[in-house]
């Protein structure tokens, strides 16, 4: 503990307060199963948990003191690396922040294609945090599947950028390159594929697979107040049931201009807000990406093309000022607060990770489950520690 | 080893004049040899197989470059395995971490003994054939008990409590279901159960008595499965959960006999459901059995056997796991209810035979019922892969034409 | 309720505990007294106009050159109910900053308040759970001000490579650990 730390009082995790039925069992830092370096102290009576505590700040990489000493585009490639599976989120939310701050409007055709990127991101997170999650449970197959179809958005994006995984594409006024030839109907491609045999083999093979359900329906239940109370976000959110999400609420690049549903837990096996509601959020978020993806192909081709790097600024300096922006990002809402002080270096960049605010409710829904049931709530919040650690 | 003598004779006659001790040693020692090779490097095919079969389930190849096609992965994994380190960590009690390898091999490997492979091709035919293996296998849990405690790790000692509990819930419906063939045929000795289903297909106990059997078949499965410890029962090796179960603290040659020993066991598990429900060593027709001069019988029981055991990888990589108050739920409040009722069902029928006064049910209506089951099953299967083929080929044109029609943006 | 409704509001309520506002900014926002804050969240929760039931984001900010020199810590608060936002700032001293806690009102406050603490140093009276969360537990020291320098060793290992190390690499020698990364210089102290 620091030296000056007060009023800390640990609740009474010390060996002489266990009784003597009582056993501290450690997961991780390293454990296959909890999606990155978190360690989860839990306190357990033979199969049951009692007290659950997670310990971050393993990849703690000083996100927000390096942005103060690099330029505005300089942030972006260390914004990528915060949520390194899902990272168009991380660089569309702060080259908006930014353009928000300094006025920046980009034109319909950059809107199209950073749509475009963030809703194929949104299917390549979520058929990560899909596949793994059965994994956890134990069904090995769908896992390879999902992944099989992420290789194909990742050959995408490796197609226009040339990156498969930090991308450093959205940039503060533009994009870093245009969609090539031939894109569009490589998508288009992609998405027959995955429309008709993937999505649909998912859903059989595992998601209404009478096993997988009751693993996850009966676990995990989190309220709609606990969840807003808690600052759960996107999926987590939606999946106690409400229907709210940025993209039609106070939408962001042309989002509002498409057709497309929110997708809610209904709690179709179980009460609503378990785990298999969180899970069934993200797989028919895929289904509407893929609605979204398809009309902003369609509008791709119809709409005018101009230079991406047109707006871009040559030096990125915004007034004095600052700014809260939130962006949907796969794992929830991604908030960026910024601060400049009229420097090319930002003053203050703080980062609201969703990943963050979804772990600060573990241990309230971990309370009276069973060790394999922490598992599958691990993996239904969808955590990824570089979001978190920052 | 009477029929080995037999044989033996018949080519050596001298072997007659033999000591007596000679005479045991060779023809109980020959084919304790040879089975003794076969149980140890038959893994080495189920590795393969294994992985081979899990691969092209995933949409992938599985090991392709030791060896064509990769046969020589396992051998190439085997060699590593014996070379690796034996770690014996700190505070482990190191006469029962040696041991626990060691007794789950022999309850695997013991049974061997009694399974037939033709009518004279069995190395014991104990006439407490089934009860010996089942007893047998029991030996194995002591074995995984003293590797979760001896490894001086919670995570291993809650792996070896949870499939100790596993194992031994699972061995009541196993066994009861295990009577239901016992009882219509009146003998424990494998050799027997397999004699009573000679007569083709149509014999064989599965399509036999519609629908006891089909149902035992599943429910002893089931068990079965529940017993090696297979997904979707294998809590115990929950990779994602605890690390590696009871297995967990043992590398190199250790880890490589618990390996050898799931394998074993569940060849095992299915070679004792094909004796009791598919007919054993017997061909689905009678012609079949002999190939000119070669009895075929270690064939089809192995066929038979194997596949089975591709049963059970197919549903290794498909299903998740079930958690373990839902896999003890399903021992014993659905296994072990129906497994009573069977058994009570079936011998009120050997006491008070349905057919005893007329129509013979069973043979001109019970068994085409049951082929029909499988039969709807294999042709739901084979639509549903063409179906599969079908869409994805029309996804390929259908791509092709955008591509036509669109130029190249 | 736009932003100059809801200060309206909390002016209304709280009187002169609303030191300021902005409402013109990107994200309007209201100064408050210090020792208000927990009052004035618990009645932006509370209040059925407001209906403030989410804390979007918790973020100290540290103002070494302003005057006073100070450290704020911004509220950015949203509601479900109505779907507007708002902002509530808190000023506080450099030397023993202490705000009181709002982990009743919003549960996520928790986790913000520790990791405002582990940064920046400043303590939220009445916490229930005050320790490290990102930098291990036996950091010295709040890294995110705007004074922060690294120091020379933690737990036996260089932080920073030594003088010597970097006048090996300058002058042309691989010294096969690195590269390592030559910080710029902190732009926001100016040397005297």
């Amino acid at each position: 503990m620091s030296a000056a730390s007060p009023g800390a009082r640990i609740a009474d995790w010390d060996q002489d307060g266990l009784d003597t039925d009582e056993m501290i069992v450690n997961m991780g830092p390293q454990h296959p199963a909890t999606h990155g370096v978190l360690r989860l102290e839990l306190r357990t009576d033979g199969e049951i948990v009692r007290r659950a505590r997670p310990h971050i700040g393993y990849l703690h990489r000083c996100f927000e003191k390096h942005a103060e000493n690099v330029d505005y585009p300089g942030v972006l490639p260390y914004a990528d690396r915060m949520d390194y599976v899902a990272s168009m989120g991380n660089t569309l939310g702060f080259a908006l922040t930014v353009e928000k701050l300094m006025g920046i409007e980009v034109s319909p055709y950059l809107q199209t294609i950073r749509v475009l990127m963030a809703e194929l991101q949104r299917i390549a997170s979520h058929c990560v945090a899909v596949g793994t999650y059965t994994m956890d449970i134990g069904a090995f197959t769908p896992f390879l599947h999902l992944l099989r179809d992420r290789e194909k958005i990742l050959d995408l994006f490796e197609w226009t950028c040339g990156a498969r995984l930090l991308y450093n594409y959205n940039w503060v006024g533009g994009v870093s390159h245009d969609v090539p030839d031939g894109f569009v109907r490589a998508a288009r491609d992609f998405l027959r594929e995955f429309d008709s045999v993937t999505f649909p083999e998912l859903l059989d093979l595992i998601i209404h697979n009478r096993i997988f359900v009751k693993r996850i329906a009966d676990v995990g239940v989190c309220s709609p107040e606990l969840a807003i109370s808690h600052d759960l976000t996107g999926p987590n959110l939606r999946g106690s049931g409400v229907a709210r999400d940025l993209r039609k609420d106070f939408p962001y690049s042309g989002y509002e201009s498409y057709d497309f549903e929110v997708c809610v837990g209904k709690g179709q096996y179980g009460p609503k807000g378990s785990c298999f509601d969180r899970n069934w959020v993200r797989v028919a978020e895929m289904r509407e990406s893929s609605k979204i993806i398809h009309q902003a192909l369609d509008r791709l081709e119809k709409l005018e093309k101009t230079d991406v790097h047109e707006k871009v600024p040559k030096r990125v300096k915004p007034p004095k000022g600052e700014i809260y922006f939130r962006s949907e990002a796969p794992r929830g809402q991604l908030g960026y607060y910024l601060v400049s002080d009229g420097n090319v270096n930002p003053y203050r960049v703080k980062v609201k990770s969703p990943c963050f605010t979804a772990m600060s409710v573990f241990h309230h829904l971990a309370k009276g489950m069973m060790i394999a049931d922490v598992i599958a709530l691990v993996g239904s919040l969808d955590i990824v520690l570089g979001e978190i650690d920052r | 080893m009477n029929a080995t003598y037999a044989f033996l004779v018949g080519l050596v006659p001298e072997i007659a004049g033999w000591p007596a001790w000679a005479i045991v040693l060779i023809s109980a020692g020959l084919p304790a040899l040879v089975l003794f090779h076969f149980m140890a490097l038959a893994p080495l095919v189920y590795v393969y197989g294994e992985r081979k079969i899990a691969a092209f389930m995933q949409d992938r190849l599985g090991p392709m470059r030791v060896g064509p096609y990769g046969v020589l992965q396992t051998i190439a994994d085997a060699v590593k395995l014996l070379f690796k380190e034996a770690i014996f960590p700190r505070g482990v009690d190191r006469k029962l971490f040696v041991t626990a390898p060691l007794l789950v091999n022999v309850g695997a490997f013991l049974p061997f003994v009694v399974i037939p492979w033709g009518a004279r091709l069995q190395p014991a035919d104990l006439n407490v054939g089934v009860f010996y293996v089942a007893a047998i296998s029991a030996i194995s849990t002591v074995g995984l008990i003293m590797a979760g405690w001896a490894s001086n790790n919670k995570y291993a000692l809650f792996g070896a409590m949870r499939s100790a509990a596993q194992i031994v819930s699972y061995e009541i419906p196993s066994l009861l279901i295990i009577l239901v063939p016992v009882m219509i045929v009146g003998s424990l000795s494998l050799q027997d159960l397999t004699v009573a289903q000679a007569g083709g297909l149509s014999n064989w106990f599965l399509f036999r008595y519609f629908p006891i059997m089909p149902v035992a078949f599943v429910c002893f499965f089931v068990a079965g499965l529940a017993e090696t410890n297979r997904a979707p029962f294998d809590i115990p090796e929950a990779e994602s959960e605890l690390v590696a179960g009871f297995h967990t603290e043992y590398s190199g040659f250790f880890f490589s006999l618990f390996f050898l020993a799931e394998y074993a066991e569940m060849f095992v598990v299915s070679a004792v459901t094909s004796v009791l429900f598919l007919g054993g060593y017997l061909a689905p027709l009678p012609a079949l059995q002999q190939l000119g001069p070669l009895p075929m019988g270690w064939f089809w029981l192995w066929f038979k056997a194997w596949s089975l055991v591709f049963v059970m990888m197919w549903l290794r990589w498909t299903l998740p796991r079930a958690r373990v108050d839902q896999l003890m739920h399903i021992a014993w409040k659905v296994l072990l209810p129906i497994a009573l009722g069977l058994v009570v069902t079936v011998g009120g029928l050997v006491l008070w035979p349905v057919t005893a006064s007329g129509f013979p049910w069973d043979r001109y209506v019970g068994w085409p019922l049951s082929l029909l089951l499988v039969g709807f099953l294999l042709v739901v299967m084979v639509r549903a892969l063409l179906w599969n083929r079908r869409r994805a080929g029309e996804l390929a044109y259908a791509g092709s034409a955008a591509a036509a029609g669109q130029g190249t943006r | 309720m736009d932003p100059r409704a809801i200060h309206a509001a909390l002016g209304a309520r709280f009187g002169e505990r609303i030191l300021g506002a902005a409402l013109d900014a990107g994200s309007p926002f209201a100064t408050l007294a210090t020792d208000a804050i927990a009052e004035v969240a618990a009645f932006c929760k509370a209040d059925p106009a407001l209906a403030f039931d989410n804390l979007m984001c918790l973020s100290a900010v540290d103002y070494p050159k302003e005057t006073p020199p100070r450290m704020e810590v911004v509220y950015h608060l949203f509601s479900y109910r109505h779907l507007h936002t708002f902002a509530l700032k808190v000023q506080v001293p450099r030397e023993n900053p202490a705000v009181p806690t709002v982990e009743g009102v919003w549960g996520v406050a928790n986790w913000h308040e520790r990791e405002a603490w582990d940064l920046f140093g400043i303590v939220f009276t009445g916490h229930s759970d005050m320790r490290r969360i990102l930098l291990p537990d036996d950091w010295e020291g709040h890294p995110l001000r705007k004074d922060w320098q690294d120091p020379e060793y933690y737990n036996g290992l260089h932080v920073k490579p030594t003088p010597q190390m970097m006048e090996r690499v300058l002058s042309g020698e691989t010294l096969g650990v690195g590269p390592f990364d030559f910080t710029p210089e902190n732009r926001h102290l100016e040397q005297p």
